[in-house]
């Protein structure tokens, strides 16, 4: 049962001693503890044997976000990924949703645990939990189902300093869909993690206002302290969660970097990322040529990029100078935003992330605490149990006897009590863990608020150098007029001015069609959010409050026996 | 629920016409008095009794923790043997902070150990425990004040023989280096068993404090976590806003309940365990008492048979130290037959001590095992109803697309 799970709650001490209680209080069983065994073990067996068959079973809806509430469904059909099987039971989901429709312990509850029909079963429930669908999902039909899985240690190949090579892990990434652009319906891959920094760096740059979900930390930290196993299996979770949010994505999905990263053999096909320093490097070699040659423009094409990050400096100085003017200059910017109903929106936004931070917190510590408690129970049920063996070995008279029924009956109570909160605490985790996914989103959402602003920047950058230019170029012409048959290096000078007035024109145009264009996403992504939002909420409120009574009723059923067992001694005292 | 352990020596309640006697005892209403280091709590002790030796039907006195000391004390003295019921620990530290928790644990403990005094077939016998029931505050102050420390005068000179021959009597005159020790297979379980429990009920006990503290803690974060979805809630609209805030507010509502079974758990179940270990470490004390008797017992007899020697040996050489002899020969021969006298007593009484031990702690231990599950159960369902509460209203709450 519960040995096979792969749960971070579980200490290794405590393993060793359920296996003992699991043998002695397992002779009297509970009518729930049978049902929960087999309902287990049908799971289990489901999904080890037939999970390629039971795949279409379940309707994965594009919509079943991993933000939803019964991420369960989506994974019970893993594909290969060895360590998954084991991992997946532990994101069963609990008999508490059916307790509540149906009553705890019954034996027709028991009966449809077992047997294959389960699966369509919980996903009907799911459907009616899950969230209403962006327009993608709701034709039903599309989806895209990655998963990932099979890390392995390779070596670098080519040129490294150090000798004997680098090494680096690869994870298998499997992709299985039904959407025609693919051009298949399932492909595996193996990518490392610089290529999915890749991945996200161009879709960020591909992407400007659309909230594109934040890929997983590089922490390097967290490396050198975990040990090697279980950072690379946190690592492969946060790759599957980060790809399939992607595949969630109505636009992202649809774009080709990710076509690309998913589908590929070998090498990964998309711009890397060079380094800052690199580009700074670049950018200081082109800056004295830039500010030497009178006319030092910004390429249109490039105005639909921001400036930070780039190679252009000089760029990058004029607008921070431009920044700098609109916060603390007398004169207003030559654009501004005006949108009143989005500086509103954000500053919701900023609210919102605060709030959930700190939501985020204590759903923290409220794990924590069910988590001890399931624990702490745990150890008092072993300890009465040792005491019940010695009670009983050492019996010198009935009373002991009786005392060591009494202190058994309680010891089980404690070691069922304790499993049902760590149960309990097991979906709090996933329900709870959409405060801390949105929470990560949020990144996603200031990016995206970013975009506008430097695109602003850019655009406003952009009016000032156009205005500081016509002006130079007025000048020119009225000091040329001056000069009778004209000042042959005045005129040239002017003609340049102009032929770069044009052109910054022409960057200016593309400017604020960017600027618009990424306003426009960003109105379109926040109705989204919105909108996902209060259903992902709504359904991780449901699923909590769901999940916290069915394990409190049967919480309670476990020590309404005892009490009843032990009512005799309440008469006596009173 | 609070029990109130009045257990009388029938089990009629004090109120019934009672042709059956009955002596209850109840330690209550805690006050703190003096000041600083000086500051001690007294307690009311309300009597009812019908019993002939006692004055009046109901009598009401003022003690505090040491005059307990003192009652602990003469009987343990006294009554050698039996198992005494035990006292709450003296702890000078927690004196100083006298929380809540602590004082109304400690006048728990004090209650029931006054009541197991007054329900024990020879130990209600006792004058001590009359005088501690009802003699006036300055008689008590009295006698407490001459307890301290030294062992205060005994009746008479056995006792006084038995140790001056201790003293007297070394074990290399007796021919032996190690201290005498009974030789009872039964006895020698008996004792493996009881040190062996109290180390099993010690480890029951701090679970079950721990127990308490967790109660506290996933009270307090269910609290925490309640007011920041009351404030996530602000930042939502419509009816999503309105879940969070109810929400928020039930889980503060179940924080509260779990405050509460935790002071429940603390009272009904965690302290009835540590009586527990202090019940078996009295047991343990009677167990070194018991080896002392034995001790003196066989030391008493050793001396006799060399005295008898001695005494023949003057008898026959017709010495004029024969008379002498001869009444500490009569002396030692008494001391000798009143320390195996005791001892005796005490193996009788232990036997019967034992059963009856067994039989009060699976009562005990029933209770507490009742109210602990009762409390469990009424957290749960309280819980369950709670939460469920919320179902409908989070039901109505669909999102606007749906």
């Amino acid at each position: 049962m519960m040995d096979s799970e792969n749960q971070g709650f579980e200490e290794a001490h405590l393993y060793a001693s359920k296996e003992e209680m699991e043998n002695l209080v397992l002779d009297d069983p509970l009518n729930d503890t049978k049902s929960h065994s087999n309902y287990r073990s049908a799971m289990s067996s489901l999904l080890s044997s037939s999970a390629a068959s039971a795949a279409p079973v379940v309707v994965t809806p594009a919509d079943s976000d991993p933000l939803l509430a019964p991420p369960p469904f989506s994974d019970f059909h893993h594909t290969g990924g060895g360590g998954g099987a084991a991992a997946d039971s532990s994101y069963l989901d609990p008999p508490s949703y059916a307790d509540v429709i149906f009553s705890p312990f019954d034996a027709d509850t028991a009966a449809e645990f077992n047997g294959v029909e389960s699966p369509s079963q919980r996903s009907d429930r799911s459907a009616s939990f899950s969230r209403s669908s962006s327009s993608a999902a709701a034709s039903g039909a599309e989806h895209i189902k990655i998963t990932v899985s099979n890390p392995q240690k390779e070596q670098e190949t080519t040129n490294s300093l150090v000798p004997g090579g680098n090494t680096y892990v690869t994870y298998l990434i499997t992709t299985r869909t039904n959407v025609p652009d693919f051009g298949g319906s399932e492909f595996s891959v193996r990518r490392r993690f610089r290529d999915v920094v890749t991945l996200s760096d161009r879709l960020a740059e591909a992407y400007r206002g659309f909230f594109v979900p934040p890929r997983p930390d590089k922490s390097v930290v967290e490396s050198q302290v975990m040990q090697k196993q279980e950072f690379v299996e946190q690592r492969r979770v946060a790759l599957e969660k980060y790809l399939r949010r992607l595949a969630d994505h109505p636009v992202i999905r649809k774009s080709d970097e990710l076509k690309v990263f998913l589908q590929v053999q070998g090498k990964l096909p998309l711009p890397t990322t060079t380094d800052v320093a690199s580009r700074m490097l670049d950018g200081a070699v082109k800056l004295p040529k830039q500010l030497f040659s009178e006319s030092s423009v910004v390429a249109p094409h490039e105005v639909v990029q921001p400036a930070k990050g780039g190679r252009d400096l000089l760029r990058l100085f004029k607008e921070l100078k431009q920044s700098v003017a609109n916060d603390w200059g007398g004169s207003k910017p030559p654009l501004v935003e005006e949108d009143k109903e989005f500086m509103e929106k954000k500053e919701k936004m900023h609210e919102l992330e605060q709030q959930l931070s700190h939501a985020s917190q204590q759903a923290e510590s409220l794990v924590k605490a069910q988590q001890d408690m399931g624990e702490t129970l745990g150890e008092l049920g072993l300890a009465f149990i040792k005491l019940t063996k010695f009670e009983n070995e050492e019996a010198a008279c009935d009373a002991q006897r009786v005392r060591a029924a009494d202190t058994k009956g309680l010891a089980t109570a404690a070691v069922k009590a304790s499993r049902f909160y760590r149960e309990l605490n097991a979906q709090t985790v996933k329900h709870l863990d959409t405060l801390h996914d949105y929470l990560g989103l949020m990144l996603a959402v200031n990016s995206a608020f970013s975009d506008r602003s430097s695109a602003l920047l850019t655009v406003q950058t952009l009016l000032s150098d156009l205005a500081s230019l016509q002006s130079r170029a007025e000048k020119l012409e009225v000091a040329s007029s001056k000069i009778f048959g004209g000042d042959k290096s005045r005129i040239r000078k002017l003609e340049e001015l102009q032929e770069t007035i044009r052109v910054t024109e022409d960057a200016k145009s593309v400017s604020i069609r960017e600027y618009e264009r990424i306003k426009e996403n960003n109105r379109n992504e926040l109705e989204r959010f919105d909108m996902e939002r209060q259903a992902d909420f709504l359904n991780m409120l449901k699923g909590f409050v769901l999940n916290q009574v069915g394990y409190a009723e049967k919480i309670s059923n476990v020590w309404s026996k005892v009490a009843e067992d032990t009512s005799g001694y309440a008469r006596e005292s009173s | 629920m609070e029990q109130q352990r009045t257990v009388s020596g029938s089990s009629q309640s004090p109120r019934s016409p009672s042709s059956q006697p009955y002596l209850s005892v109840s330690v209550t209403d805690p006050v703190k008095l003096g000041n600083g280091v000086q500051a001690y709590i007294s307690y009311r002790v309300i009597t009812k009794t019908n019993l002939p030796e006692y004055q009046g039907t109901e009598k009401i006195v003022i003690r505090r923790y040491s005059d307990f000391v003192w009652l602990r004390d003469r009987i343990f003295d006294k009554y050698k043997g039996i198992f005494i019921p035990p006292l709450p620990e003296k702890s000078a530290v927690e004196k100083f902070r006298f929380s809540a928790e602590f004082i109304e644990t400690r006048r728990q403990a004090l209650d029931v150990f006054v009541n197991r005094i007054a329900s024990h077939r020879e130990l209600q016998q006792s004058d001590d425990l009359r005088t501690f029931l009802q003699a006036d505050e300055e008689t008590m102050e009295r006698l407490r004040s001459q307890e301290t420390g030294i062992f205060k005068k005994k009746p008479v000179d056995f006792l006084q023989i038995i140790k001056d021959v201790q003293t007297k009597m070394s074990d290399v005159v007796l021919g032996k280096e190690k201290p005498v020790e009974e030789s009872n297979a039964e006895y020698e379980k008996l004792k493996h068993y009881i040190f062996e429990l109290e180390n099993h009920m010690a480890e029951a006990q701090k679970h079950a404090y721990r127990l308490v503290k967790r109660h506290r803690e996933y009270g307090q974060s269910l609290s925490d976590l309640g007011k920041a979805f009351k404030l996530l809630g602000d930042c939502e609209v419509d009816s999503l806003g309105k879940a969070f805030s109810e929400l928020g507010t039930k889980s503060e509502a179940v924080s509260t309940k779990l405050q509460k079974e935790a002071h429940q758990l603390l009272m009904n179940f965690e302290e009835p365990l540590k009586d527990y270990v202090r019940a078996v470490q009295s047991i343990k004390a009677t167990i070194a008492e018991r080896a002392n008797a034995f001790r003196q017992h066989c030391e008493l007899a050793e001396t006799i048979k060399l005295k008898e020697i001695n005494l023949d040996k003057l008898m026959l050489t017709r010495s004029d130290k024969v008379g002498e002899a001869e009444i500490e020969y009569k002396e030692l021969k008494a001391a000798s037959e009143e320390a195996t006298r005791r001892y005796e007593t005490m193996v009788r009484r232990m036997n019967e001590e034992f059963l009856r031990f067994q039989e009060e702690k699976t009562n005990d231990m029933g209770i507490a095992f009742h109210e602990f599950a009762r409390g469990q159960a009424r957290l749960a369902n309280g819980f369950a109803d709670a939460w469920r509460s919320l179902l409908p209203k989070l039901d109505a709450c669909s999102p606007v697309s749906q």
